[in-house]
């Protein structure tokens, strides 16, 4: 089942890998600055803010755009669609990087990240009762399952390696890893649904702090459908960049059958959404609070004009368009996780909050180190799908034949 | 040998004198200019003149005045006014001293100021207080009458004030009451702050008016508020700091003294704001102690004076910081950085997707 990926190869120091590396080093000088001299002179957090963009955009949404490999498995592994199977191995790489670059930023968060080692290996102080303790273990467990499960990809790296030791050692671990791969599959459909959801139940703890509109019984819900819409949507974003950055055929087939699921989570969760809504008898806040109910709406339009894209027939042909849906619905379902941890959040007493320059520069300088691991992944291992065929630009007939089995 | 000129010493230049007159005019809250005007009447001769009549008191008003420095008493009866008939300070005695009333009376018929210090016995006729021989009543309405303005300095001569205290066994009532029908400018205080005496004598030396009264007859400058509203240790009042007993720590840290009996929340007065005689802190609260409602009729010597007053005025004035200022800052260049960050993502998406129309072949950078 691996057998048509491999390595791109190519050069590793493009001019665009430079230009992330110079981003990187400058978000890792924030970085140095904030574990010598401490949060308060590195960032514009407060007492009333404990907490800024390096949780609400680099863990919530950085996560949430990290489930790519969660959304997938469970298309390609519960709802048993294996034609997608050549989409999981990249997938699964952003969803390493996204959790590795998430841990790195609550690292930097922590007032005091040298205990943050305590959290696995201390059960005895666990406190039971804590969303907290459950996002953290689950998010570090998942992280250890995603590289596990790309160890088959790791090991295929190895054994092409040159060097007799390590071909060795790949052809030995090989078939045990690729034994292991259902149990480490389950665990890491299990995992994300623990913590997405602990994400929602964390913000549910704001209580009146959080807005109305956004505090909800069903936020846990809530953060699952997220995570699958922005999930899915980073699948497109990644398949078409790395399809034209390294001049392969884009997926554009494959990608638009996947349009229905994208769709299907959006609506359901604009539907359960308003509806949550009105159950708890908070119509009225849809209109008349100012900001937050055109933020209600930005969110909710961006969703809903992606979720329309992704069902037009044309879309299915075009990568433009597919590109342009996946991004709308990336932009409203963050924007979501945003406005919940961040936007309509008000713990009171006049506080207020806006990221300064460093921590903007720290984020920017993690997104670059991302992208510069995951090509220099591509590149040294075999992640992407060997080359398809390229799609023919105009039988609609065939493709809606496709898109319905 | 040092040569000294006793002369110059006590002749008062002009310059002199309006620095008196505009030093009295900005104690007592007249604008800086009614020094002048002040000035230029007195040297028309046009000093107004006052007589000062005393009844059942302990003098303590006049204590108070006395200690004024600005204007100093003697420049004040000296050269501001012609005070011409006052038993505590007249060099005379006598049937000397009391032909001076009379004379007085009759010179400046219809102009002088009547200030009265002391309560007025109305039962059984007014017998309990005699001087020279006539009744505190008789002589009263006597001056009052051609009287151009009267003036009822202390608590005794402004309601009664403490021979007024129950049982009352004179029948002691104040000016207003013994002098029915006509205007009394009321100064309660025990004693009054002399510098709203001065206050209102100069500004009548000065514009020939009175300051504007409230119901009972209280210049509103001096009396309008209670001392609660500017009281020095209101702070401690919102923030719930109470000193409970005498002595104990909150007391000593000068916290507020209404659970001691504070009657700041009731008590009409300027104390906090004008301090007695230029002293900072001379005034009850400023010493420690709960104000007793001095100068409010049915509080002092009415009410304990370590009895709890209900807040009359319960709203915080405007001046007061909000409950939650703002907190936390915000850079106008992180926005800006922000802004284009994002509009750059947006753009760059845009432009992405609009490059993938054409068939694929150029390079395109992953962004987010």
């Amino acid at each position: 089942m691996t057998a048509s990926t491999r390595p791109v190869g190519g050069t590793i120091l493009t001019p665009a890998a430079k230009a992330l590396l110079v981003l990187a080093v400058l978000g890792g000088a924030v970085g140095l600055y904030r574990l010598t001299q401490g949060l308060g002179a590195t960032t514009a957090m407060n007492d009333g803010y404990p907490w800024g963009i390096w949780i609400a955009f680099d863990v919530a949404v950085g996560t949430g755009l990290a489930s790519g490999g969660y959304a997938l498995a469970f298309v390609v592994f519960i709802l048993n669609r294996g034609r997608y199977h050549r989409l999981v191995r990249p997938a699964l790489v952003t969803s390493l990087l996204g959790y590795a670059m998430a841990g790195v930023a609550v690292m930097f968060d922590l007032g005091r990240y040298w205990s943050v080692w305590r959290i696995p290996t201390h059960p005895g102080s666990w406190n039971g009762n804590s969303v907290l303790l459950e996002v953290a273990l689950c998010m570090m467990a998942y992280t250890a399952v995603v590289f596990l499960e790309l160890g088959p990809a790791w090991l295929e790296g190895l054994s092409a390696s040159r060097r007799p030791e390590r071909a060795q050692l790949a052809a030995r671990w090989l078939p045990r890893a690729e034994k292991a791969l259902p149990f480490l599959v389950a665990l890491g459909l299990l995992l994300p649904t623990m913590h997405q959801s602990s994400l929602g139940s964390l913000m549910m703890m704001a209580g009146h702090k959080l807005h109305p509109l956004w505090h909800t019984a069903l936020l846990p819900l809530h953060f699952l459908f997220t995570a699958f819409v922005m999930g899915f949507a980073v699948l497109y974003f990644e398949s078409t960049f790395t399809g034209a950055a390294f001049k392969r055929p884009l997926e554009t087939r494959l990608l638009a059958r996947l349009g229905k699921y994208v769709a299907g989570v959006i609506i359901a969760f604009v539907v359960v959404r308003f509806v949550g809504l009105a159950v708890e008898g908070k119509a009225g806040l849809l209109v008349g609070s100012g900001l937050f109910s055109f933020l209600f709406w930005t969110e909710t339009v961006l969703l809903l004009a992606a979720a329309a894209l992704f069902l037009r027939p044309q879309t299915h042909l075009r990568p433009d368009q597919q590109l342009q849906a996946a991004l709308l619905s990336m932009a409203g379902a963050a924007l979501y996780r945003v406005d919940t941890f961040l936007v309509a959040y008000n713990p009171g007493n006049g506080w207020s909050y806006f990221p300064n320059v460093p921590e903007i520069l720290f984020t920017l300088g993690l997104i670059a180190t991302e992208t510069f691991l995951y090509v220099l992944v591509v590149r040294k291992f075999p992640i992407l799908a060997g080359v398809t065929p390229a799609p023919g630009r105009a039988v609609p007939a065939g493709l809606k034949q496709g898109a319905t089995t | 040998m040092p040569h000294t000129v006793v002369a110059e010493a006590t002749a008062l230049s002009r310059r002199d004198f309006v620095k008196v007159c505009t030093a009295a005019a900005a104690a007592v809250g007249l604008p800086a200019w009614a020094g002048e005007k002040m000035a230029e009447q007195v040297a028309k001769g046009k000093k107004p003149s006052v007589i000062w009549l005393h009844y059942q008191e302990c003098t303590g008003c006049t204590e108070s005045l006395l200690r004024a420095n600005a204007p100093g008493v003697g420049e004040l009866i000296l050269d501001l006014i012609s005070l011409d008939y006052h038993e505590t300070l007249a060099a005379a005695a006598g049937y000397q001293f009391e032909a001076t009333l009379e004379s007085t009376m009759k010179e400046n018929a219809g102009k002088y100021v009547l200030v009265v210090e002391g309560s007025i016995p109305l039962k059984d006729g007014g017998v309990y207080c005699y001087v020279g021989g006539e009744k505190a009543i008789d002589t009263l309405t006597r001056v009052a009458e051609k009287a151009a303005a009267v003036i009822a300095i202390g608590s005794c001569a402004s309601w009664g004030g403490i021979p007024s205290a129950s049982p009352n066994p004179t029948g002691a009532v104040g000016v207003s009451q013994a002098l029915k029908g006509k205007p009394v400018v009321a100064l309660p205080g025990c004693p009054a702050n002399p510098y709203n005496l001065l206050g209102t004598v100069l500004q009548f030396a000065t514009f020939g008016t009175l300051p504007a009264l409230d119901d009972k007859g209280r210049p509103l400058f001096a009396y309008a508020r209670v001392i609660h509203e500017d009281c020095p240790r209101r702070a401690h009042f919102d923030n719930g700091r109470f000193a409970q007993a005498f002595g104990d720590p909150g007391h000593r840290q000068g916290w507020c003294l209404y659970k001691l009996g504070c009657k700041g929340p009731q008590t009409h007065a300027n104390c906090s704001l004008l301090n007695f005689c230029e002293l900072p802190g001379a005034w009850p609260i400023g010493l420690g102690h709960p104000c007793i409602g001095c100068t409010e009729q049915g509080i002092a010597f009415n009410v304990p004076i370590h009895q709890n007053m209900p807040i009359d005025k319960p709203t915080a004035p405007m001046a007061y910081p909000g409950v939650n200022p703002p907190q936390g800052h915000q850079s106008l260049i992180a926005v800006g950085v922000a802004g284009l960050v994002v509009g750059a993502a947006a753009g760059a998406g845009y432009a992405a997707s609009r490059k993938l129309a054409v068939p694929p072949g150029q390079g395109t950078k992953k962004e987010d």
